[in-house]
C-alpha cells in the first residue's frame, strides 16, 4: 500500500508519478485530468496533498485548469518534451550514482551506458 | 481555515496515573489527522473527551466553539476501540438505532458502504468475525454527515486488503467542512493519507504538524520519527 520514499515528501514524489503520466502519454495532451478525490483514492493518499501536487504542476504549465470543466494535461507539446527530457536526464544521472556505488568511474559508467544502447 | 477542535491546558487522571497532563492543541476544519503515540499515551482518553464519554477532567475543550455536551455529540461522529452493540443485532437493527439517534445518520449511504464490504443487512453481529463487526462500526460511523468523525483504531482488526478500502471509504465520505481524527498504531502503512500528525506521549504532546513538512524538514518519515522518539 505504501510504494512512498521515506524521506521524500509524498506530493513531490505524486508530481513525479504524474509528470511520468503525461510524458509517457498514458495521459495524453489536451485529456481530462481525474478529479482530485478520485485521483488520491487511486494513489491512495489524502486529497489535500493530491490537490497539492495538482496545483504545483499547474504552476509548471503541464496542467491547467477551465473555469467550469476542471483540469486539462496541457497541449503544449513542447512543454511536455522538455520535461520529457529532464526525467531523463535524472535518470541518466541516477544509473550514472548507481554505477559508481558499483565501483565504475565515471568515465566507465558513460562508456557502458553507451555499448549497452547501442548493443540494444 | 477554522478550527473545529481547541484544547487548552488539559488534564486527567485515572486515581494517581495521569495520563492527560497538561496537554493543548489545535485540530482545523478539513484535515485527516493522525493521532499517534505508544500504547497508553491518552489517545483513547482524549477522544472519550471529545466525544463526550468522559466529563471529569481539568481543563477546557472546544468543539467547534462549545464544550463537549448534547450539540457537540450531534456533530461529532465516533467509532469506539469496543463495540457498544448487542451481539444479537443483525446490521439492519443497528441501522435502526442510528436513524432513531442521529438526524445526520444516511441510510441509503450505509446500506452502499455495506454492499462495498460485501456483508448484508441481514446478518448477524454474533455470526461476524471481529473485522467484519469493525467494518459495521466504521459503516455506522462514517454514514453521518458529522463536522468531526472520532475514530478510534478503525484498521487494527482488518485484513490489510480491507485496511486500503477502509482508508479510501474513510477520504471518499468524510466531506468537506469535516475534520477526521484517527488514532493508529500502522503509522506505515497510513501516513501518506493524513494532512496533519498530533504525536501523544507520556501525557503530554510531543509533536504537531502536517505530514510533508514533517519529511521535508527531517527527511524521515513519521515511521521513523516514531521509532526514535519512542525507542524503548
Amino acid at each position: 500500500m505504501n510504494d512512498f520514499k521515506a524521506h521524500i515528501p509524498i506530493y513531490l514524489q505524486l508530481i513525479n508519478a504524474i509528470k511520468q503520466f503525461i510524458v509517457s502519454g498514458r495521459w495524453p495532451p489536451g485529456t481530462r485530468v481525474p478529479p482530485v478525490r478520485e485521483l488520491a483514492t487511486q494513489f491512495g493518499v489524502n486529497p489535500n496533498t493530491m490537490q497539492r501536487a495538482l496545483l504545483e504542476l499547474e504552476r509548471d504549465g503541464l496542467i491547467f485548469t477551465e473555469r467550469t470543466a476542471g483540469r486539462f494535461v496541457t497541449k503544449d507539446n513542447d512543454r511536455i518534451a522538455n520535461v520529457r527530457q529532464e526525467l531523463c536526464q535524472k535518470v541518466i544521472e541516477n544509473a550514472i550514482a548507481e554505477l559508481k556505488n558499483l565501483g565504475f568511474t565515471e568515465q566507465e559508467a558513460n562508456l557502458l551506458l553507451k555499448t549497452h544502447h547501442s548493443g540494444s | 481555515m477554522s478550527t473545529i477542535v481547541e484544547i487548552n491546558s488539559l488534564y486527567k487522571s485515572y486515581g494517581s496515573f495521569m495520563v492527560l497532563n497538561n496537554l493543548s492543541l489545535k485540530f482545523e476544519t478539513n484535515k485527516i489527522i493522525g493521532l499517534l503515540g505508544p500504547n497508553g499515551c491518552g489517545k483513547t482518553t482524549l477522544m472519550k473527551i471529545l466525544c463526550g464519554l468522559i466529563t471529569d477532567y481539568y481543563g477546557d475543550v472546544r468543539i467547534d466553539g462549545q464544550a463537549p455536551g448534547p450539540y457537540t455529540k450531534s456533530i461529532v461522529s465516533y467509532l469506539p476501540e469496543k463495540t457498544y452493540l448487542s451481539d444479537w443485532m443483525r446490521v439492519s437493527d443497528a441501522f435502526d438505532i442510528f436513524s432513531d439517534f442521529y438526524s445526520d445518520f444516511d441510510r441509503a449511504k450505509a446500506c452502499e458502504l455495506l454492499q462495498r464490504f460485501h456483508l448484508n443487512e441481514h446478518m448477524k453481529l454474533k455470526a461476524m468475525s471481529k473485522g467484519m463487526q469493525e467494518k459495521v462500526h466504521l459503516i455506522l460511523a462514517m454514514s453521518r454527515s458529522a463536522k468531526l468523525y472520532v475514530l478510534d483504531e478503525p484498521l487494527s482488526g482488518v485484513d490489510p486488503a480491507s485496511r486500503s478500502v477502509i482508508l479510501e471509504t474513510i477520504i471518499s465520505n468524510y466531506n468537506k467542512d469535516s475534520t477526521v481524527l484517527i488514532s493508529t498504531h500502522l503509522i506505515y502503512d497510513v501516513e501518506q493519507y493524513f494532512d496533519d500528525i498530533v504525536m501523544m506521549g507520556f501525557g503530554q504532546l510531543i509533536m504537531a504538524g502536517n505530514v510533508d513538512q514533517i519529511r521535508q524538514d527531517t527527511g524521515k518519515s513519521i515511521d521513523e520519527i516514531f521509532r526514535e522518539v519512542f525507542r524503548c
